[in-house]
């Protein structure tokens, strides 16, 4: 009987795939279980132990950039989900018009303008508000982070209205509902999954970054990953092996609950 | 009661405009069940969905007890809708589906439950209150929809092709059912069908639809026995079309000479020709066979089709037309024709329509 092209039967398919896999999972595999290790060395295994976990709970300046990472990483779910809602709805809902795509590409523009333009752009333009108003708070960190979070909040979002049967909205403004209250009864309850989805890829997004934080920061207002990069240009020991894989924890977590709460909706 | 004047419907897109709905001007009265019969893309749908709002007319006036309704947006329209998917919101429940307008209304909760109980228990689906919409059959959907549509007691319902996704059986209880309905509420019913039987069956009133235009509009039986033209004649049952000869129009009557020679009384056109050749249209059931001596019609037995109910006869005249007939069975009979048999048709007095040009 004739068989349909199979990839799996490819020759090299097994190997290309391996060393995908290998290439991708076993330095994180490796960073996690170093975070375990008993020495100082981040290549050398001298044992069990909890003690980097121990001393990065214990350090003050790790407590304080988790505590303003977080604080960044909410603010900046928060206002980008509301704002991606509000762009979604304005470009499933109203129709083909004039510039539509141009709009579309607008929303995305933190997707494909280099990171590290954004960042100079916002240095400088923050630089001068700085200036201006002698205002230095995490304020600007949290508006750059939610700027560049719009597009991740955005995707999932517009993914679910599109999906939906435009019918149930016209049923509802059928049955005396105003605009609002179609919105409220009828759209929301339904896109749930995709505001869930949405606002936790904007918070492990915001959470994650480096570069535009690196650059908009005022001193002292370091987040995790600007700490860790400025510990591993001194000394490198396993404490970052343990940050690390408490943020992978987190990210896991996220996306494991994700996955549960839009698999119990359906 | 309804008064479409007039509505055209322009759909611009990408590539050529396309006009859905051409001129059209149609008066439906109270508590009417008015059907609205065509093949798909013959803009019945379109039709429907000005009156409910979702698309505005481009040109003409809807009107319903004389108050405009083109300005009004759908949710201030006393007109609600059975859609072709029911569009049942998934996160409620059957009770909470069927309340949902009363409670846009903000009518009180106590008469909110007491309408929404007298709803579930006319379409018989009081124990499936609680349920949720994806626990029900297809024809249980169907029914939450109508009630979730009758609950707020609208002026008048739109049913687009509600009965389409069901199965043969369904569909022949729904028809009876949806009947019933219209009868204890009293709301007119606008129903959208391409199906001929749904629309003879149930409606008061048809209009028949195609490119965008109302062809003809009457009862059932006026649609069904008279057909103005040869688009309705052939959208609605099965009909032999001859060439003939209009003698004479006497009001509704008319005399055609046939082939033959022989002459015949028939029913004359709703306008147009009044001599010259013309197309006259016969019913297979309305004619019978009979020797061929005297008969208007002379020609060969072609085939026999038996047909359970009925019995089909293909004829080839000796004009060289075909003619289809249709004889009602009788039990234990036996069949006295056989095929090559030179037979007679016969057409009584006033059956025949001459259709419009």
């Amino acid at each position: 009987m004739a068989k349909g092209f199979d990839i799996r039967r490819q020759t090299g398919f097994t190997t290309i795939a391996l060393s995908c896999f290998v290439v991708l999972y076993l330095p994180i595999i490796l960073l996690v279980v170093y975070s375990f290790n008993a020495g100082d060395s981040i290549a050398f295994w001298e044992g069990f132990s909890w003690r980097w976990y121990q001393s990065a709970w214990a350090n003050e300046q790790v407590q304080d950039a988790t505590i303003r990472s977080v604080v960044i990483a909410t603010w900046a779910m928060v206002i980008s989900t509301i704002c991606a809602v509000l762009a979604a709805l304005a470009t499933t809902r109203q129709g083909k018009y004039r510039g539509s795509g141009f709009v579309f590409a607008l929303i995305n523009q933190p997707l494909m303008v280099p990171e590290i333009v954004t960042a100079v752009a916002l240095l400088i333009f923050f630089a001068m508000i700085k200036v201006a108003t002698g205002y230095t708070g995490l304020f600007y960190l949290i508006l750059a982070h939610s700027a560049f979070c719009i597009p991740f909040a955005y995707m999932p979002i517009r993914a679910r209205l599109q999906g939906m049967d435009l019918s149930l909205e016209q049923a509802a403004m059928d049955l005396y509902a105003s605009p609002w209250r179609v919105f409220r009864r009828v759209t929301l309850p339904q896109l749930w999954p995709g505001i869930l989805a949405g606002a936790m890829l904007a918070f492990v997004i915001s959470l994650d970054d480096v570069v535009i934080t690196e650059f908009v920061k005022s001193a002292g207002q370091d987040t995790l990953p600007t700490y860790m990069l400025g510990q591993i240009r001194r000394v490198v020991t396993p404490e970052v092996n343990a940050i690390s894989t408490a943020l992978l924890a987190i990210s896991v977590v996220m996306v494991l609950a994700f996955f549960f709460l839009s698999r119990s909706r359906k | 009661m309804i008064e479409i004047d007039r509505v055209t419907k322009i759909f611009t897109g990408r590539g050529a405009p396309f006009k859905a709905l051409d001129d059209v001007s149609v008066t439906i009265r109270e508590n009417e069940f008015f059907t609205l019969l065509g093949p798909s893309g013959c803009g019945k749908t379109t039709l429907l969905r000005v009156i409910a709002g979702f698309e505005a007319p481009t040109k003409g006036q809807v009107t319903l007890e004389g108050k405009d309704l083109v300005a009004l947006p759908p949710h201030k329209r006393p007109v609600n809708t059975v859609f072709q998917s029911y569009a049942l919101f998934p996160h409620m429940t059957v009770a909470q589906n069927i309340g949902f307008g009363l409670e846009m209304q903000d009518r009180p909760k106590a008469e909110v439950k007491k309408t929404v109980d007298e709803m579930l228990d006319l379409v018989r689906m009081t124990e499936m209150a609680d349920r949720k919409t994806s626990e029900i059959s297809g024809g249980q959907q169907q029914r939450v929809a109508l009630a979730r549509a009758l609950a707020p007691r609208p002026r008048v319902l739109l049913l687009d092709e509600p009965l389409s996704a069901l199965d043969f059986k369904l569909r022949k209880d729904m028809q009876i059912e949806l009947k019933r309905l219209q009868s204890e509420t009293g709301i007119t019913f606008i129903f959208v069908t391409h199906d001929q039987e749904e629309a003879l069956t149930m409606s008061d009133r048809i209009a028949v639809m195609n490119a965008g235009e109302i062809r003809q509009i009457g009862g059932p039986r006026d649609i069904y026995d008279h057909p103005a033209e040869r688009f309705v004649a052939d959208f609605i049952g099965d009909t032999n079309f001859l060439t003939v000869d209009l003698e004479a129009v006497e009001g509704e009557g008319a005399t055609v000479r046939f082939a033959s020679g022989e002459a015949l009384q028939v029913r004359a056109p709703e306008s147009g020709a009044t001599t010259g050749k013309v197309t006259l249209a016969i019913r297979p059931e309305h004619a019978s066979l009979t020797a061929p001596e005297g008969a208007v019609l002379r020609g060969v037995l072609e085939n026999i089709v038996y047909f359970g109910t009925d019995t089909h006869y293909h004829i080839t005249l000796d004009a060289g037309d075909r003619f289809v007939l249709r004889e009602q069975n009788q039990p234990d009979q036996t069949q006295a024709r056989s095929i090559g048999d030179a037979v007679g048709v016969h057409v009584p007095v006033s059956v025949g329509q001459v259709l419009r040009d």
